[in-house]
């Protein structure tokens, strides 16, 4: 048991500062030998401290050699943040403690330095940790490894971060067996599951609760102007937005996306005409232009930041006393954490303000206000732990050394998300990274593990670890290209844009980045040259940003809103918008299925509104375009949000209730499965992380184009010729949990039977609006393709005086 | 309709939306790039096991093309083997049904830069195979005529109202027909790449592959 009272030298800090220890920092303390603890604190707990504090008390006394605890973060901006706010106590107190960070950002020197002599405390990323792992050298460097502090949590467990980073623990376990871990999370609704996560299968994990604090001051906006009918830049909202930052010392603006923030920061400034010292952080600028606005946020210069995703976690940027939300927060439990952003001291009200993008989002955000007074947090059941990434786990375990698969197989089971592995799956992923796992051996003289004459397994060719190390990692960024200066104008970078946009460039082209008007002028080796322009519109950089589904919960509020005669709690321009679609076409109600028909843009357009989450409403836009597709009606996309699936094509669907048809549905999955983009997307993850397609080539980067192209051709090989292949299994298994969530489909036509109301319109209606702007658009090969071909073709040859051919 | 007819050097030509290039006159069936035994070169080179089905899948694609076309004369036109190793490491399997099909035929393998040499299968080996009006070679000469040639894997953008779509494709001008490649594992050019757009007449036309071939005037932007 480690000691119940803090030391004197810590006592004597916090009193100097004026503070006492929370009591969950002394629990955590006390605790410290648990094997594993989860502690669930409200941002501004001094979560940080209380994951710190038994190391720092174990290293008091200058008595410790080498690497003691290791802390890993999501996120890297946040490892450079804890570095910070862990010198002040360290340096005040008078200990001897290093700490570093180590992440993709450090110096290929200072990581060499690293290895061969760590430091006390090491700051890293899940991908980072896995790399250190892979090397030869990893038993000395880990030498005496005591504590893993896993920051956030919460955040990696809801990705395939979370099973890389819990199954090199498990690897560390193997090197260090008395490991501690501790893991730091956020409110959340299920934290047993995390703690599952967290702890070496038996081991108990024991979870610690920190005072929540008080509910924070939460409420939308109320501006002059309306809401636009669509859109997500809420451009209205700007002169209140203003308002509310001049009345305020520091203000967070969050945003949805990327190119939101980059929006609404061009448009703030426009307006700015007191010149407030504002800035934008997002994860698409180049790194020296984010620290320097971190920086000058750290020194209360700032008085606003424009952010996304990339400022959301736990990150201590100072005083903050305003968060603003723009665009509906699409998940409660996010929404609370972002508002714990404001005011970082514990037991002071966190106030926020949602500003709604559209009238969609007034509804939306009117749901989430009341969710959030009911205490109601939202979460999905998290799924085993995805064998792709196991694959990659057994190629890095090979880059350290010769391994027993035995030995590995007991190991990887005791990873909380893979106990339920069988010795069957863990053989078939360890055939699979040694010959490619086909039906028709072809590769046994070419394997890329072989067993040697003791049963250990190793690399045929040792050569293969450094490509194995470069294609390391679970996140499948869109691609994109590196955003600079032209040289003859200093080629400072800027930032990176995806390569679709780029492609969709030509030179004199405009677009905001870094919340500047820049001209694109040329490509140059994989880099985006561009020049300063202030005179142009721009066009807008299209950045994938992480886009995050509605909960089903919200989702059922708004639809019990809906069934109201008025909506006194809704602004009158929203209310009146929900009474013209009653009075244009009808409002769903729980129990039935609408469908409206309507044309738009020369294309056909049917909007079923399932109101069964993003997920199973894409599923249902997958099988819908099939069933058309096989009745001849052209489908060519669709677009699904939690609410509804559009899909557009040439021919009107005249009567949607055959295509609904339940036992129909359930026979074809399968096949329809098959055949389409959604697959092929998940595809091209789940050979990328399990390691048969090349993220990174040594040398040159592949561009994501080629990629793309012959994954889809691999993808269409093996279904041809091997369906039973591994990568295979794993998709349609990904598909099912991620993409498809069929069961809410079926859940939801056996609730509504034949209550299907279909309305046929000759324009958009009111509710279908918005869907029209929402991206992630999927694509539906097929008769469509054919027939515009055809016309496309026919109407060139006859511009060009060819007709007739 | 087989394919799409046109002209070349007052040969009357057929492509077929498989990439398959049809001379009916001479029952002369010409196919580009099919790059067998890629995956297994790839995996031998120390790369990533792909599934090792594409010269499964080619040479079934190239038998019904043989079949439906009873084609008497067939001239792979070079880039068969995606290197000379491939063509030696072929399973026997592969041999076997490569001499299936050239039972009864004629059969030309037209060097490539990536199979430079002879290999040891059935038929004969050459660099270019002159037929007039026609000659076949594996990669285009400017300044030729009655050209017919691979090499460049084309394949052309084409905007429709609604999406553009990309697919593999022939080009031909006055002077040449460049062949889309056959093989299932190949990458493609764009028609606008300078490589192409410098080489081919500002008149070309391209045929896109797919179902049912279509002919549009040769995409350069």
């Amino acid at each position: 048991m480690a000691e119940t009272r803090l030391p004197d030298t810590f006592q004597d800090w916090f009193s100097r500062r004026g503070w006492s220890p929370h009591p969950h920092q002394i629990d955590m303390l006390q605790r410290a030998d648990a094997p594993a603890l989860l502690l669930i604190a409200p941002t501004g707990g001094g979560k940080t401290m209380a994951g710190f504090l038994p190391t720092l008390v174990d290293l008091a006394d200058g008595e410790h050699d080498g690497l003691h605890t290791l802390y890993v973060s999501p996120l890297k901006a946040l490892a450079a943040d804890i570095k910070r706010n862990l010198r002040t106590p360290v340096d005040e107190m008078g200990l001897d403690i290093r700490i570093e960070d180590r992440t993709g950002d450090t110096s290929n020197t200072a990581k060499k330095r690293q290895r061969a002599d760590p430091p006390h405390i090491l700051l890293t990323t899940p991908e980072s940790l896995a790399l250190l792992t892979s090397y030869e050298d990893a038993p000395r460097m880990f030498n005496g490894l005591k504590r893993v502090i896993v920051d956030e949590i919460h955040a990696l467990a809801e990705s395939k971060r979370g099973d890389q980073l819990m199954l090199t623990l498990s690897r560390l376990q193997g090197m260090c067996p008395d490991l501690r871990r501790v893991g730091l999370s956020a409110t959340v609704d299920k934290p047993e599951e995390i703690a599952a996560l967290l702890a070496r299968h038996p081991d108990p994990c024991p979870i610690l609760m920190a005072d929540p604090g008080p509910d924070p001051d939460i409420a939308m906006l109320t501006t002059e102007d309306a809401p636009p009918w669509s859109g997500g830049g809420a451009a209205y909202a700007i002169p209140a937005v203003l308002e509310q930052v001049k009345r305020h010392k520091t203000t967070l603006i969050f945003h949805n996306t990327r190119a939101q923030a980059e929006i609404f920061f061009h448009n703030l400034w426009l307006a700015n005409d007191d010149g407030l010292p504002i800035g934008i952080h997002h994860g698409s600028l180049d790194r020296t232009q984010r620290e320097k606005v971190e920086a000058a946020m750290v020194r209360g210069e700032l008085r606003a930041i424009v952010c996304t995703g990339s400022l959301d976690l736990g990150i201590d940027w100072g005083d903050v006393d305003l968060v603003i939300q723009i665009g509906a927060p699409k998940n409660v439990k996010r929404l609370v954490q972002r508002i714990g952003r404001a005011n970082h001291r514990y037991n002071a009200p966190s106030k926020a303000l949602l500003v709604p993008a559209n009238r969609f989002e007034v509804i939306e955000c009117v749901a989430a206000l009341q969710a959030v007074k009911a205490h109601d947090l939202d979460g999905e059941t998290r799924a085993s732990g995805p064998r792709d990434v196991l694959c990659q786990h057994i190629l890095l375990t090979a880059c350290a050394g010769p391994f027993d698969a035995d030995a590995l197989y007991v190991e990887v089971t005791s990873v909380g998300a893979y106990t339920t592995l069988t010795r069957v799956e863990f053989d078939r992923c360890l055939d699979f990274v040694a010959t490619g796992g086909y039906a028709l051996k072809a590769y046994d003289r070419y394997q890329r593990l072989m067993q040697r004459a003791d049963g250990l397994w190793q690399l045929r060719d040792p050569r293969g670890a450094l490509r194995i190390r470069m294609n390391a990692g679970t996140i499948q960024d869109t691609d994109t290209l590196k955003v600079r200066y032209q040289r003859s104008r200093g080629g400072a970078p800027l930032g990176e844009i995806e390569e679709g946009f780029a492609a969709s460039l030509t030179p004199g082209d405009t677009f905001l980045m870094g919340g500047k008007v820049v001209r694109f002028e040329s490509m140059r080796e994989m880099t985006v040259e561009v020049s300063r322009n202030a005179t142009r519109k721009p066009k807008i950089a299209t950045f994938m940003g992480t886009k995050f589904a509605t909960s089903t919960q919200l989702s059922q509020r708004i639809l019990r809103m809906f069934q109201q005669q008025r909506w006194p709690e809704l602004p009158p321009h929203t209310a009146d918008w929900l009474a013209l679609q009653r009075d244009v076409s009808q409002l769903p109600q729980p129990g039935r299925l609408l469908i409206e028909s309507f044309p738009h843009d020369g294309r056909n357009h049917v909007c079923v509104y399932g109101f069964a989450g993003r997920n199973a409403q894409q599923t249902l836009g997958l099988l819908l375009t099939k069933r058309m597709e096989e009745q001849g009606l052209a489908p060519m996309g669709f677009v699904s949000t939690d609410y509804a699936t559009l899909i557009w094509g040439l021919d009107a669907v005249t009567d949607p209730a055959p295509l609904l048809d339940r036992d129909r549905l359930h026979q074809g999955l399968d096949t329809w499965l098959a055949g389409n983009s959604l697959m092929r997307k998940s595809f091209r993850a789940v050979a990328t992380i399990s390691g048969l397609l090349d993220r990174n080539v040594i040398g040159q980067r592949r561009t994501g184009r080629q990629t793309s192209f012959s994954s889809s051709i691999l993808y269409d090989t093996l279904m041809k010729y091997d369906p039973g292949h591994l990568l295979l299994d794993i998709t349609r298994e990904e598909a099912m949990r991620g993409l498809v969530d069929f069961a809410r489909i079926d859940e939801m036509l056996e609730r509504v039977g034949d209550r299907i109301d279909h309305v046929t319109l000759d324009r958009v209606t009111p509710l279908a609006a918005p869907l029209f702007l929402e991206v992630g658009k999927v694509s539906v090969p097929g008769s469509a393709d054919e027939r515009l071909l055809a016309e496309e073709t026919a109407a060139l040859m006859a511009e060009a005086g060819l007709g007739g051919s | 309709m087989l394919g799409q007819d046109f002209s070349l050097a007052g040969a009357r030509l057929t492509a077929l939306g498989t990439g398959a290039l049809w001379w009916a006159e001479k029952r002369l069936l010409c196919v580009s790039d099919l790059h067998l035994g890629k995956s297994e070169r790839i995996a031998r080179n120390g790369g990533a096991h792909l599934p090792p089905y594409e010269t499964r899948d080619t040479l079934i694609r190239l038998e019904n093309d043989l079949m439906r076309t009873g084609a008497a004369t067939v001239i792979c036109l070079g880039d068969s083997f995606d290197d000379l190793g491939a063509a030696r490491g072929l399973p026997d399997e592969d041999r076997l049904w490569i001499n299936r099909l050239q039972a009864g035929r004629r059969w030309v393998w037209i060097e490539g830069n990536h199979d430079p040499g002879p290999v040891d299968l059935g038929g004969s080996h050459l660099a270019e195979l002159p037929l007039p009006p026609l000659t076949f070679r594996h990669i285009a000469r400017p300044g030729r005529s009655g050209e017919v040639s691979g090499h460049y894997h084309p394949k052309v953008r084409v905007q429709t109202r609604l999406r553009g779509i990309s697919r593999p494709a022939f080009l031909f001008d006055s002077d040449r027909v460049i062949l889309p490649a056959y093989g299932t594992f190949t990458g493609g050019l764009r028609s606008s790449d300078e490589a192409l757009a410098g080489l081919m007449r500002p008149e070309a036309m391209a045929i896109v592959t797919g179902q049912t071939p279509r002919i549009l005037p040769m995409p350069r932007g």
